[in-house]
């Protein structure tokens, strides 16, 4: 009926090449550093403030002080309240945005190019000046213990919270940046000075820019805002991340009640690789084989071909130190068992009965590298990619090497490390179900006795 | 600021819109068809949303499923769908346009020959997961069917949520597919978005190739409806949680329409965000909630706008809607004052021009011509669109807040624990959702 040949797919050419941003580096008198990417088109900027210190720089008994303390940040400043912080970037059509993960604080902020100053400003009143007075803390703890027990009602939260402490125990991966009641509850407003008084400091903390901006305009604007913070006395301090993780898991299944669930959450996984492991390309085509895509085989399993999930993935989450290895889904109730036996035999097979084929893996690497240009559309992509490069060391060409380096994966390499970081003796599967439905089904299954698990929140 | 594009109306009445932008390699493909669950019946609740799930398993000639050939040419797509309207779109490097156009007129052109009761079957359980993980598992995920369930009468098509009720779509049939397919999936009842890299007349002789020859189907008969409240609803909610939460809920102008826009901007001013005024008022001061919220859901038949407060610890309900009503009351006696529109309007052109650096995706540029050729039949609304919010004014904002945020027209949903009626607000009477 048409000129179009619908008996075979278009072929697709050849993968246009991708350029990453030039970036700018310098410091300050200080010691402060910023890095600027210019990227002209159209009036906006992402700003960034990056210390390459989040919740695993916790001291035990403190669980929570570093997101405590970024938290207080944006809590007033000088004689400007809270509320005249945050007004003031409402004014500029901007917000503050504060996350706080395992292995950097990261603030920031979009904003018109023509508020940068403004913007950039506003960040150092709160990360320089902050005001961490104990009105303020009392209410922000306040919420913050008000949320871990919101968390509690949370099946996919808790779930992700017993996994973590299940594989980490009390390694400084093994607690959320949330923290811990018992831990929110000791911690003072004096502890939250004395932290924000050695973790920020003009030489552990990178400034970075993209948008409309050069580089020179950049360093003028970050000198007036920032050029009066008191350089300090560099002191390295061993990276708390790179403590050893535990060996084993606590428990190899474990079993969270939570009556009445409407479904099951579930956690599968181990401890994984740092960054900076040699495996990271091959692991990265690997968990697109197994987990990281719609196609994957184990979304195909469980969704596609048995319907008992809405979705299913894997993924390495490489810090800089070695983070989790980890499946996760949700299911029915009643096909607990046979998704965890599912997820547990596919993991398995990818590393002995049945590999990754030719097909799936010039697939994962197609998938990988030909899209890649659009994580770098938006200037706070652009931001953020940078900031990958500070928090893990990564050379400035890496982005423009990304796809040459995916390309060069083989698919001996790929099996390889299949065989060696996936470990089916050390995985651990925490579930959040419904204990009396859930738990007699594991045993039957033949997954052993879960045991009962009560996440520490 | 605008989007520039060329719009074309091909001979089936398929709408193409074409957008250029050389700043990537990239091109995305944005579809809607002008169906919804606003289109389903009652008792057959659902459908619109599983169909879509059944638009990715495959057609006539690429029958092993939609995403295989397009992630390993380096795609990112997806779908969704709302009352109003069911999306789909792919972001694709430059080379591999022409096979995201192949994929979706072969999906939109000869889907049914593909489509199995096994196929059926199988998404339907994986909708009714779905179901259970983002609504029934999730806490206060039920509150929305409660409360659309009270603002729109039965046989309003917003009275039940897109995902539908678990009974009636246990109940969908294969049969219902064909009829569903034929009546909105066809060129006339569709907007195409073309933008990227592209050379424009060049993509309109490949989506002429691809899509020219589907025919037609019918032009689905516009909806009449209305809906009101004329009385304060007082309802509860009992759900596994540990703090009680109120939502109140007012009916509000359709998108697009007349105090749209100001409802829009009274949400942030009014709740969203540590300056707005319910923050400022119910967390920050006087500690008696730890989270408020407000949105103007801006729908095509009508839209209704929402204020949400989560009580902390040991604080009430009650305590809570007091605190509200004073805070409304001094709103809509007094009005908003000449910083706070100021800030409403500097937010709202930040917000469009970040809009402008994404092609592809949900929000993104394509996605936006297409709400404007859809719901308006212009797809050049963009500056028109952000005329609204920059001409807005102290007066307009308040005499838009009276008009729709009265007390006398509200829905209030108290979402207790479970087995503490006593903590919902006095007089609430059970909603019936599951």
């Amino acid at each position: 009926m048409s000129a179009v040949d619908r008996s075979r797919l278009p072929p697709v050419g050849p993968t246009p090449p991708f350029r990453f941003a030039a970036i700018h580096k310098d410091r300050l008198k200080n010691r402060l550093a910023f890095w600027t990417a210019e990227h002209r088109g159209l009036p906006v900027l992402s700003l960034l403030l990056v210390l390459p210190s989040g919740s695993a720089a916790d001291f035990e008994g403190y669980e929570g002080l570093a997101a405590i303390t970024a938290d207080m940040l944006d809590e007033g400043s000088g004689d400007r309240s809270a509320i005249d912080i945050n007004a003031a970037f409402a004014r500029i059509g901007a917000h503050l945005d504060i996350d706080v993960s395992s292995d950097a604080t990261v603030l920031s902020v979009s904003c018109l190019s023509r508020f940068g100053r403004q913007a950039l400003s506003l960040m150092a009143d709160c990360v320089v000046r902050p005001r961490l007075a104990e009105a303020d803390f009392d209410r922000i703890r306040q919420l913050r213990l008000t949320r871990l027990i919101q968390i509690r009602d949370m099946a996919s939260a808790v779930a992700d919270r017993a996994f973590m402490q299940l594989v980490y125990g009390a390694h400084p991966y093994g607690h959320m940046a949330l923290g811990t009641e018992e831990a929110l509850r000791q911690i003072t407003i004096a502890d939250v000075r004395s932290f924000h008084q050695r973790i920020f400091t003009p030489s552990s903390v990178t400034l970075i820019a993209s948008g409309e901006i050069s580089a020179g305009e950049f360093e003028q604007m970050a000198a007036d805002a920032f050029g009066g913070w008191a350089p300090d006395e560099a002191s390295p301090v061993p990276d708390p991340v790179m403590a050893p993780p535990p060996e084993e898991p606590a428990h190899r299944l474990a079993l969270v009640n939570k009556s009445g669930a409407a479904q099951s959450e579930i956690r599968i996984g181990e401890v994984g690789l740092t960054r900076s492991t040699p495996d990271y390309h091959p692991l990265l085509v690997l968990n697109m084989v197994l987990g990281g895509q719609f196609v994957s085989r184990i979304n195909m399993k469980l969704r596609q071909e048995k319907g008992l999930t809405y979705g299913a993935r894997t993924s390495f989450d490489f810090r800089r130190g070695r983070g989790p290895f980890i499946m996760q889904t949700s299911v029915q109730s009643d096909a607990t068992a046979d998704a965890v036996q599912d997820a547990l035999r596919e993991i398995e097979a990818i590393r002995g009965e049945r590999p990754p084929t030719h097909d799936e893996v010039s697939a994962a690497k197609a998938a990988l590298t030909r899209g890649y240009t659009r994580n770098f559309e938006t200037v706070e992509q652009v931001a953020r990619g940078m900031a990958q490069l500070l928090l893990y060391g990564l050379p400035d060409s890496y982005f423009d090497t990304f796809t040459d380096l995916v390309s060069r994966v083989e698919l001996d390499q790929v099996r390889q490390v299949a065989v060696t970081h996936l470990n089916p003796g050390k995985l651990a599967t925490a579930i959040v179900a419904d204990a009396e439905l859930v738990g007699p089904q594991l045993t039957r299954a033949g997954l052993g006795e879960p045991v009962p698990l009560l996440p520490r929140l | 600021m605008n989007i520039p594009f060329t719009q074309h109306t091909l001979d089936n009445g398929l709408r193409v819109i074409l957008h250029e932008d050389h700043r990537l390699p990239a091109v995305a493909v944005n579809l809607w068809y002008h169906v919804g669950s606003k289109n389903e019946q009652p008792g057959r609740t659902g459908f619109a949303h599983l169909f879509e799930h059944l638009m990715f398993e495959g057609s006539q000639h690429y029958d092993k499923g939609f995403f295989h050939p397009l992630q390993e040419a380096g795609a990112s797509l997806n779908g969704s769908t709302n009352p109003d309207r069911t999306n789909y779109w792919e972001v694709v490097p430059t080379n591999a346009l022409e096979l995201a156009l192949w994929m979706e007129s072969d999906r939109m052109g000869f889907l049914l020959p593909a489509l199995t009761v096994q196929k059926f079957e199988n998404q339907r359980d994986v909708v009714l997961n779905e179901r259970r993980q983002n609504y029934e598992n999730r806490p206060y995920g039920l509150a929305m069917m409660a409360i659309t369930a009270a603002l729109f009468p039965p046989d309003h098509p917003y009275h039940w949520l897109t995902i539908g009720e678990t009974v009636d779509l246990k109940a969908a049939t294969f049969e219902d597919v064909r009829a569903f397919f034929q009546t909105y999936y066809h060129p006339a009842n569709a907007s195409l978005v073309v933008a990227g890299d592209i050379v424009p007349a060049d993509a309109l002789e490949r989506v002429h190739s691809y899509f020219g020859d589907i025919p037609p189907g019918p032009a689905p008969g516009a909806l009449d409806v209305t809906a009101s409240v004329d009385a304060e609803i007082r309802l509860l909610l009992e759900d596994r949680v540990e703090f009680p939460r109120l939502y109140l809920s007012w009916h509000s102008p359709a998108v697009f329409t007349d105090g749209d826009a100001e409802m829009d901007l009274l949400s942030d001013l009014i709740a969203n965000g540590k300056v707005s005024r319910m923050y400022r008022s119910l967390v920050y001061e006087q500690r008696i909630a730890t989270e408020v919220m407000a949105f103007q859901n801006s729908r095509e038949l009508g839209g209704f706008w929402q204020l949400v407060a989560t009580a902390a610890p040991g604080r009430t309900l009650t305590e809570l809607d007091d605190a509200i009503t004073r805070e409304l009351s001094t709103l809509l006696d007094e009005g908003q004052t000449a910083d706070e529109v100021e800030r409403g309007r500097v937010q709202a052109e930040a917000q469009f021009v970040y809009r402008l650096q994404t092609l592809g995706g949900f929000g993104g540029k394509s996605d936006q011509l297409n709400a404007y050729s859809v719901f308006l039949n212009d797809p050049g609304y963009f500056e028109r669109d952000l005329a609204r919010y920059e001409r807005v004014s102290a007066q307009a904002l308040h005499r838009v807040a009276r008009e729709h945020l009265r007390r006398d027209r509200c829905v209030v949903l108290s979402v207790v624990p479970k087995g503490r009626h006593d903590l919902a607000l006095a007089g609430s009477t059970p909603a019936n959702v599951s």
